[in-house]
């Protein structure tokens, strides 16, 4: 009935909570061994989506087929096979990093010897092995974070959850992570992962839905949506406070395909960043500090909901 | 069902039924209960010899200068000590579940971790009923041992109150495990419950007296409490004066408050954990 490689189809799906709709009719199917994203701000429904996928949360309408089972009544089954990364680690921080493993593993009836064999490989890839004797309270979180991850490799699953996988996190922490769920991707895991983070996305996600309001607004690799949605530079301008408004409003006439005027800067869309700047420069307009990069998926964000990641 | 449904199912020996799901939450607990269990076994000990040497041997002294016929004509050791066997299994129940539960739910968020395996929501209840009975257990052949070196007992029936004790402390453990995971911001409300719960019941149970001595109105109130069932329960049968029938009523009660409790459970635990 099902192409094989489709791991998990949704179609429709829905999550209300009383009279709030947190996740509303949206459809996507998820593909053996891709790293697929959920882009979004807090509360767009990310979270929601990925407990219904975990099945932790029954759905409220529309269809949901998990490794070609049904979440509401072969629940076990199925999260027999996922591993689950949450956004809060859950870890007992009281018992040691390998007692962590162990209760876990249990849990999935793993015998005792394989636990202890996965155990050591596991933590020496999230590079805990030194720490393995000690207690998880007082690990910093980046560490927590990463034993979280261990935690979910424990039974080998077949599909890797990861909700908001860095977020908490300081940069070099995060780049850790990044790293070992790279690793993963290479390893041939299948990732499916929600996060606020443009640069995480870009850099884990071989295919990404924008999510924002409970919907899903686009839908594609991180480039075939910087295409789509945006231009290939942007310029970003800073002007004078008292000369913002002014400035922006000028700007309108700017040769470019978009204007985004923000609290303290203005955007330009276009494909040449350093032949706008002249063309500005031509209009009169002289801004305080000016930057030409290229679009992120921040700008595609920014294009669909018309409000920035971090805004929420 | 579809084929592939079926086989799916019963190719993956990391399910399993009820009873193999509840013993692999039940060991999350005894991985946790290895770092405390030291302490946990000076106070079980320290509990019974402080109360019976105090209250049974001390106040005893005074109790039976004046006559035991209130008693049943037995010293207010051995009037005591089965009752406060039964209290103990209360309190036992009580330290097992409402903050254990709590913190699983909201501190630690392990139950969360649990619920994110095969394991059910009702597989994670009953496995901490099944850690809390282990607990239950230790506790109570603890104090019936204590209990007879102190000399309070006067019928081998003794041995049938460790299992009376450990249903009394289930039929607790149950009803408040399913109270406690429903607890979203605070614990306040335990609070509430040591203080105008448990304290209450374990003065007014018929513990340190017959609840013949309260007042008649209140003695209702007694009546509806799985403590007072356990008291009564327990004396008699280490007294050796076992009432078939009362004793069969009493066994029926604490069973019922026990069953409603595990039923209770398996639904607040799934409400919370399954939302």
């Amino acid at each position: 009935m099902l192409d094989p490689d489709i791991l998990i189809r949704a179609r429709g799906l829905t999550k209300r909570f009383g009279d709030f709709t947190a996740v509303d009719g949206i459809d996507f199917e998820l593909r053996r061994g891709e790293a697929f994203g959920f882009l979004g701000p807090n509360g767009a429904g990310k979270s929601s989506t990925m407990r219904m996928i975990g099945c932790v949360s029954p759905p409220s309408g529309g269809e949901l087929t998990i490794l070609g089972l049904d979440p509401v009544t072969d629940g076990p089954a199925i999260r027999a096979r996922l591993g689950v990364v949450p956004q809060e680690d859950t870890l007992d921080v009281e018992l040691s990093v390998r007692e962590n493993l162990l209760v876990y593993g249990r849990y999935f009836g793993l015998p005792r010897a394989v636990i202890a064999e996965r155990t050591d490989r596991l933590l020496e890839f999230v590079q805990l092995s030194e720490r393995a004797g000690d207690t998880v309270e007082p690990l910093s979180g980046g560490m927590k974070r990463r034993l979280t991850i261990a935690r979910s490799l424990i039974n080998e699953p077949e599909v890797l959850i990861l909700d908001e996988p860095t977020t908490g996190l300081d940069p070099q922490a995060r780049h850790v992570v990044w790293d070992r769920l790279f690793r993963l991707k290479q390893q041939g895991v299948t990732l499916i992962l929600t996060t606020h983070y443009m640069d995480e996305a870009e850099q884990l996600c071989d295919r990404l839905v924008v999510m924002d309001g409970g919907r899903i607004a686009a839908e594609g690799s991180p480039r075939e949506l910087i295409e789509t949605y945006s231009t290939r530079e942007v310029l970003e301008l800073r002007f004078s406070t008292f000369e913002h408004d002014q400035a922006a409003e000028k700007l309108a006439h700017a040769p470019a395909e978009r204007r985004e005027v923000l609290a303290d800067r203005v955007l330009l869309y276009v494909e040449n960043g350093d032949a706008a700047l002249t063309a500005i420069r031509g209009l009169g307009l002289e801004p305080l500090t000016s930057l030409v990069r290229r679009s992120t998926l921040e700008d595609v964000f920014l294009r669909l909901t018309g409000r920035r990641l971090e805004d929420g | 069902m579809s084929a592939a449904t079926i086989q799916a199912r019963r190719a993956d020996p990391r399910t399993g039924g009820p009873l193999t799901m509840a013993i692999r939450a039940f060991q999350f607990w005894l991985v946790d209960y290895r770092r405390t269990w030291r302490g946990s076994i000076y106070s079980s000990v320290l509990n019974p010899v402080l109360y019976l040497g105090a209250m049974g041997l001390g106040l005893g002294s005074l109790v039976d200068k004046h006559g035991t016929a209130h008693l049943g004509g037995v010293s207010y050791l051995a009037f005591l000590a089965p009752g406060l066997l039964a209290a103990s299994a209360m309190q036992t129940a009580v330290g097992e579940s409402l903050y254990p539960v709590f913190s699983a739910v909201k501190w630690q968020q392990t139950y969360q971790a649990a619920a994110s395996t095969p394991l059910k929501p009702g597989d994670i209840f009953r496995g901490h009923v099944m850690f809390t009975t282990m607990r239950l257990t230790m506790n109570m052949i603890v104090f019936l041992v204590i209990m007879s070196v102190f000399g309070a007992v006067r019928s081998v029936w003794v041995i049938a109150a460790l299992p009376v004790a450990v249903l009394t402390g289930i039929a607790f453990a149950a009803p408040l495990d399913a109270f406690a995971v429903t607890q979203k911001n605070n614990d306040q409300a335990f609070n509430v419950i040591f203080r105008f719960g448990m304290i209450p019941l374990f003065l007014f149970s018929g513990t340190f007296f017959p609840i013949s001595q309260l007042p008649g109105w209140i003695r209702p109130l007694a009546y509806i409490t799985p403590l007072w069932h356990g008291v009564a329960l327990c004396r008699s049968l280490s007294l050796g004066t076992p009432d078939v029938l009362g004793s069969l009523g009493n066994i029926a009660y604490l069973l019922v408050v026990a069953a409603a409790g595990l039923v209770a459970g398996q639904i607040t635990y799934r409400r919370r954990l399954h939302v």
